[in-house]
């Protein structure tokens, strides 16, 4: 990973809050995780956050999640305050000791925020953890991480957790998993199956997982981030949490930040902060990706007027998802990009469901061919029709997520739309700029 | 009391069985899986979503009350 | 009522019923094999809806159970030959022709095992399902056995036709079938075969155009 951390340090609102302040004097390193020193010494982060205080009772914790109104930071921001109670509920009501999961997948290629912070501070995300296990009433613990791109955050986090083991800090035992290298392995049925032993394809959503998930026991999905800044709510209280961020939104989040240049920068930012101060120099005639593969594309007059949080984007039919924000660069052509990352979306079906399986080869060819000037006078007719036919008939938000990033990308590009068709294409440089991974999965054994 | 008619895509091969029983409320789409109308059953028609449901060689289809 | 049928003597009509449901309960297994088979490969009877392959599939092997029941009844019920209720179900029990009735005891268990476990289907897992259901594999060769050599009818005469043709369109379905599914694609596979095949197919058509400039 190299990703390089933004000072947005603010005196007044004191961010950032998660990551170590950018000072050059706590990690060793100059920026994010060519250095990352030592900060997963346990004790570096007790002189830096203080120690873990537990509740000593299940369920206390809720309310402060739900005073701070907060919601998850995987992309979905679903409360959490309502997730914990659903588990907490399940286990009372069916006589199940409830798992606790923390989702470190970040199957999303284009973010890194969640990697640079298990790398940074992945005690905030393990006290996290067990404070989201006592409110539930779990005794097993899992974090859930992605076999990491550039470093070994794997052998950092076990030491971190066995000095935790040895110092007696953590109630319940914490066992580390691998997520497969797959587009789906951060959704949660399709975690709980490779952790249940099985492939990471996603299940029916019904019986939730909340219910009924690992061992079928109720079990509690959450992103690490969400996990680490209940860390700190339970330290500060919810009325420092939403010191920053908007009233409906509060809080701050982790952006994964990538601009023309294409070198990602993580910013933790304060919900509500304008998207013109992350995007870098925007151009009216410009193009920016909020929400990842799954987002949305924005014209840069859209994005010059929006604020990064869902009130805001939900005008221009895009949500905050996990926190990227990309920022097309002149010379590149918004086309080619979107139809080589909808190719890779498209292989990274679970190939389950017919809808999904059949229309997203069919909507990436197409796009493939729009993008390469080659587009008949009915291919957009089709992937329309595709994109219909496809969203909400999956077992899982894949598809969906697809056609809203292919839907924003001919509503953003149309005037490029219309140059193909004249076979042009208004790109300068044809180097890709979008990261996307190069392998494809063949078999079964890419599931597991 | 309003009944919904669900299908388990995972589950579901396309057999088209249900399209057949139940057209006013199940249509296939151009590659033979069903398009389940997402609105809550049109009274009167609860047998016949009980047979589509039952005539499921994959047993994809399932009632969920409301 | 006595009748003499070459040699054997003072059968009832019992006796007889037993015998012709016995076949027409093969006949209609038979069937429901061969439905069995269409079913899981979506295959389609001319003329019929596609809810008839599973419906008739369904309702013949009920049709099937029952004239299975009548058959049973009817050659325990006939007295000339002592046939005790419970060689039905239980291998071994009956002293007349032990291992052929035991036969068709093995493939009642089974039979009935399939129809009960469908029946309430909603309440079991896909697998416990399933793997009861693939024991109709086993079930109708036994009873064709059982068919063959309870009694001489399907040795001699249009019966001995019929006994062959039933193991051959059955032997033959459950050919076709395994063929057939070898050319399935594995789930992991198959959006990426699509992916190639949906790229091809553009390129040859590419080819065809001229180029729009």
């Amino acid at each position: 990973m190299t990703a390089t951390m933004e000072n947005t340090a603010d005196a007044v609102t004191e961010l950032p809050r998660l990551l170590p302040p950018r000072d050059g004097k706590t990690d060793g390193g100059p920026e994010g995780k060519s250095g990352g020193g030592r900060s997963h010494d346990f004790r570096i982060h007790a002189m830096r956050y203080g120690m873990l205080t537990y509740r000593d009772q299940p369920g206390i914790l809720i309310g402060e999640a739900e005073a701070a109104g907060l919601t998850g930071r995987g992309g979905a921001a679903f409360p959490v305050h309502r997730k914990l109670q659903a588990v907490l509920d399940a286990a009372v009501k069916r006589r199940r000791t409830p798992v606790v999961i923390a989702n470190g997948a970040e199957s999303e290629p284009a973010s890194d925020k969640d990697a640079t912070l298990l790398w940074l501070s992945p005690h905030l995300v393990l006290d996290g953890l067990q404070l989201a296990a006592e409110a539930v009433g779990a005794d097993t613990a899992v974090l859930y991480v992605h076999a990491n791109r550039a470093h070994d955050v794997g052998g950092r986090l076990t030491e971190a957790i066995a000095q935790r083991q040895a110092a007696g800090i953590d109630r319940v035992p914490v066992q580390l998993a691998t997520a497969p290298a797959r587009f789906l392995s951060g959704q949660e049925t399709a975690l709980v199956n490779h952790l249940s032993g099985g492939p990471v394809t996603p299940t029916f959503p019904l019986p939730r997982i909340t219910e009924r998930g690992l061992n079928n026991a109720p079990t509690l999905v959450q992103n690490v981030e969400t996990l680490a800044h209940l860390a700190l709510i339970a330290r500060k209280g919810p009325r420092w949490f939403r010191s920053v961020g908007t009233d409906a939104e509060p809080g701050s989040m982790l952006a994964t930040i990538r601009r023309a240049d294409g070198q990602p920068r993580i910013a933790e930012v304060p919900l509500g902060i304008p998207l013109k101060d992350l995007a870098g120099d925007l151009r009216q005639d410009g193009a920016v990706l909020v929400g990842g593969y799954h987002g949305t594309w924005l014209t840069g007059a859209q994005a010059l007027k929006l604020t990064l949080d869902n009130r805001s984007l939900a005008g221009a039919e895009a949500r905050v998802g996990a926190g990227i924000v990309i920022a097309l660069p002149a010379d590149r052509c918004g086309l080619v990009e979107t139809a080589r990352a909808v190719r890779y979306l498209a292989l990274e079906s679970a190939g389950q469901c017919g809808p999904c399986l059949n229309g997203l080869p069919r909507i990436a060819a197409a796009l493939a061919e729009i993008a390469g000037g080659r587009a008949r006078s009915k291919t957009i007719a089709d992937v329309e029709r595709w994109a219909g036919l496809v969203s909400g008939r999956g077992a899982c938000h894949h598809p969906d997520g697809t056609v809203r990033f292919v839907r924003s990308a001919l509503r953003t590009f149309a005037a490029e739309v219309d140059w193909h068709k004249r076979g042009h294409c208004s790109a300068a440089n044809t180097r890709p700029f979008l990261p996307v991974p190069q392998g494809t999965a063949r078999s079964e054994n890419d599931w597991i | 009391m309003a009944e919904k008619l669900l299908v388990n895509p995972i589950d579901c091969e396309g057999h088209g069985a249900c399209a057949e029983l139940l057209p006013e409320v199940v249509t296939m789409d151009e590659w033979g899986f069903p398009i389940v109308d997402p609105r809550p059953l049109p009274p009167g028609l609860e047998r016949y979503a009980r047979a589509a449901v039952s005539a499921c060689p994959t047993l994809a289809l399932r009632l969920l009350r409301e | 009522m006595l009748i003499n049928v070459s040699g054997i003597n003072s059968h009832t009509v019992l006796w007889y019923a037993s015998r012709a449901t016995g076949v027409v309960a093969l006949l209609l297994l038979t069937a429901v094999m061969v439905l069995g088979l269409l079913v899981t490969r979506q295959g389609r009877l001319p003329g019929l809806p596609r809810f008839a392959v599973s419906g008739l599939h369904r309702n013949l092997s009920l049709l099937a159970v029952a004239f299975v029941v009548v058959h049973v009844v009817a050659a325990v019920t006939d007295g000339y030959v002592k046939i005790p209720l419970t060689a039905a179900v239980i291998p071994l029990t009956s002293s007349y022709e032990r291992f052929w009735l035991t036969l068709g005891a093995v493939s009642l268990d089974l039979m009935l095992a399939a129809a009960v476990t469908s029946l309430l289907r909603r309440h079991l897992s896909r697998r416990a399902w399933r793997a009861v259901h693939l024991t109709a594999y086993l079930s109708w060769p036994v009873a064709w056995f059982h068919s063959v050599f309870a009694s001489g009818d399907l040795r001699h005469g249009p019966l001995f036709l019929l006994a062959i043709a039933c193991a051959l369109v059955v032997l033959g379905g459950a050919a076709w079938r395994v063929v057939a599914a070898s050319g399935d694609v594995p789930r992991a596979e198959r959006v990426g075969l699509l992916m190639t095949a949906v790229h091809a197919r553009d390129k040859s058509r590419n080819r065809e155009r001229t180029p729009a400039k």
